[in-house]
């Protein structure tokens, strides 16, 4: 880019054609001050500071423009907002078309399958399968087992027998075996979850029957709260 | 008694409900009774389904495409001789989102290395990494804050291939995520690359990490396409029996939809491009896909 001196006089205002007087500015920055100089000669003083003022800021503009063109451009690329929708949506029906989870499981599975991972996981196939029929087999009989239970149940809605009454109501120490039922109820839970657990380590199929299935003699007592009888004052 | 319907009659059309009902029974009755004869549900169309066939498909038994996998640039890697070591950089000024992501996306990725750019021109990084033995080169293209491009590249005279990334999640926006991801070298699943040009694409994921897994870290690296669109996701999984495997998700993830492919590393001007996207040329079907 080289820079011209455009001068105008009041004189040519008439001939808006020649009204421009153009000077080729010389390459060299100072000695084109020295020019701007000489032609503005009798100019005021301060409109040839600003002309100066302004030729120096676009000689550094364009030092500048020459070197960012020989460094990397950005190149500015529109967004097409029909465009940018349309793919977004199709993005969302992509991923629920998708179902990473499920698909990443299954891989797992398949991998797991052909022992692309060796002997560091051991599910034993054969013994788990055989584990499996077997509780299949268990489970089967159990419910028939059940089946029976409500049989016998049902059996016996409609008979009578003659009970002795029960005297477990009251008793003398009741916080302590509040306690210690309490105790013994935990200790039952206790071992009721253990057995759940493992019974679910083993098998993980087995409906547990929950009273059925306490080995340990159990006593069940039964609490009642007595409300002291409001005190009744007879009129003397 | 029987009054004929017309055909294109249904049952939920009568407005009399005790009749309708009544109607609805019968037809019931009907269908069980007709049950086991009845035409076997019909498999519902899917776009996966209707799938314009193309013909660049990779059959698994292609002694061409095997060849051809055999001589090219990944040879070296899937024949153990190269390691993979990475080199993750950005566009100019990374803003904090890009520079966090950079951060996660190294933690993935094992043996890689974050570089700030610094306008550093990208051709001239070229050769400092080759000779400092990268084997990739990652650099995430940022825009109004947010990362929106990948370009992958293969270091050693290798392809490019030029990604618009969409939806990233960092760590702290995914619900449920477990711990950070650990120093082991998780598992890689490619799901979904049919077409030849998929299959380059995912071969290039898998160069970017070792080859020998650490199957104790019980981490994997799943890269996902469906309909174009790459899925990346990173889950730590556990097997809870034989048939039964539950994934936690930890890492980031992001979706990316190829742009361009080049045959050597990046040059922007006088690259011999593999494939561009064309839009006017690619997007006319729904049913078509490339990759």
């Amino acid at each position: 880019g080289r820079c011209y001196l455009y001068m105008k006089t009041i004189e040519r205002a008439a001939f808006p054609r020649r009204l421009w007087e153009r000077v080729l500015l010389s390459k060299n920055y100072e000695k084109a001050l020295e020019e701007i100089d000489e032609n503005l000669i009798y100019w005021p003083r301060f409109i040839r500071h600003k002309c100066k003022q302004r030729f120096t800021k676009i000689t550094q503009y364009l030092i500048r423009i020459r070197k960012l063109t020989l460094k990397r451009q950005r190149k500015l690329v529109p967004l097409r907002r029909k465009i940018e929708r349309r793919e977004n949506r199709r993005e969302e029906k992509a991923l629920i078309a998708a179902q990473l989870d499920n698909a990443i499981e299954k891989e797992l599975l398949e991998r797991l399958k052909q022992d692309t991972y060796g002997d560091i996981y051991n599910f034993p196939i054969h013994a788990f399968d055989k584990a499996l029929q077997q509780q299949d087999a268990e489970s089967e009989s159990e419910s028939d087992a059940e089946r029976e239970e409500d049989d016998d149940d049902d059996e016996d809605v409609g008979k009578r027998e003659f009970v002795e009454a029960e005297d477990s109501e009251l008793s003398d120490f009741e916080d302590m075996d509040k306690l210690e039922t309490s105790s013994e109820e935990e200790q039952e839970e206790e071992e009721e979850v253990e057995k759940k657990a493992s019974h679910s380590k083993s098998k993980g199929k087995t409906p547990l029957k929950g009273p059925a299935r306490r080995k340990r003699p159990y006593i069940e007592i039964e609490y009642e709260e007595e409300t002291e009888p409001s005190t009744k004052t007879k009129a003397a | 008694e029987r009054v004929l319907f017309p055909p294109t009659f249904s049952v939920s059309e009568i407005k009399n409900k005790q009749r309708r009902h009544f109607m609805f029974l019968r037809w019931k009755q009907q269908q069980r009774k007709v049950g086991r004869a009845a035409p076997p549900k019909a498999i519902p169309k899917t776009i996966e389904n209707q799938r314009v066939y193309d013909e660049t498909t990779v059959d698994p038994n292609d002694e061409e495409v095997a060849f051809d996998e055999a001589t090219d640039e990944f040879a070296p890697y899937f024949n153990r001789q190269t390691v993979p070591k990475i080199l993750i950089t950005t566009s100019d000024r990374p803003r904090g989102r890009t520079v966090r992501f950079c951060e996660q996306l190294a933690t993935v990725i094992p043996n890689s290395h974050v570089y700030y750019r610094r306008g550093l021109a990208l051709k001239r990084i070229i050769p400092q990494c080759i000779a400092r033995d990268f084997t990739d080169l990652i650099v995430i293209n940022e825009d109004r804050k947010i990362p929106n491009g990948l370009v992958l590249s293969h270091l050693p005279d290798g392809p490019t291939a030029h990604f618009r990334m969409s939806s990233v999640r960092l760590r702290k926006e995914i619900k449920r995520k477990g711990k950070e991801p650990t120093e082991h070298v998780p598992e890689v699943i490619l799901n979904n690359f049919t077409t030849r040009l998929g299959h380059s694409i995912g071969r290039m994921f898998a160069a970017l990490f070792p080859h020998d897994p650490q199957f104790i870290g019980r981490q994997v690296a799943t890269f996902h396409n469906q309909r174009d669109y790459i899925f990346f996701r990173f889950h730590r999984y556990i097997f809870k029996s034989e048939k039964k495997v539950g994934i936690q998700e930890l890492g980031p993830r992001f979706t990316l939809k190829l742009r361009s492919l080049q045959k050597g590393t990046f040059d922007s001007k006088f690259g011999e491009y593999e494939w561009i996207h064309k839009r006017r040329e690619m997007d006319t079907s729904r049913r078509k896909f490339h990759l």
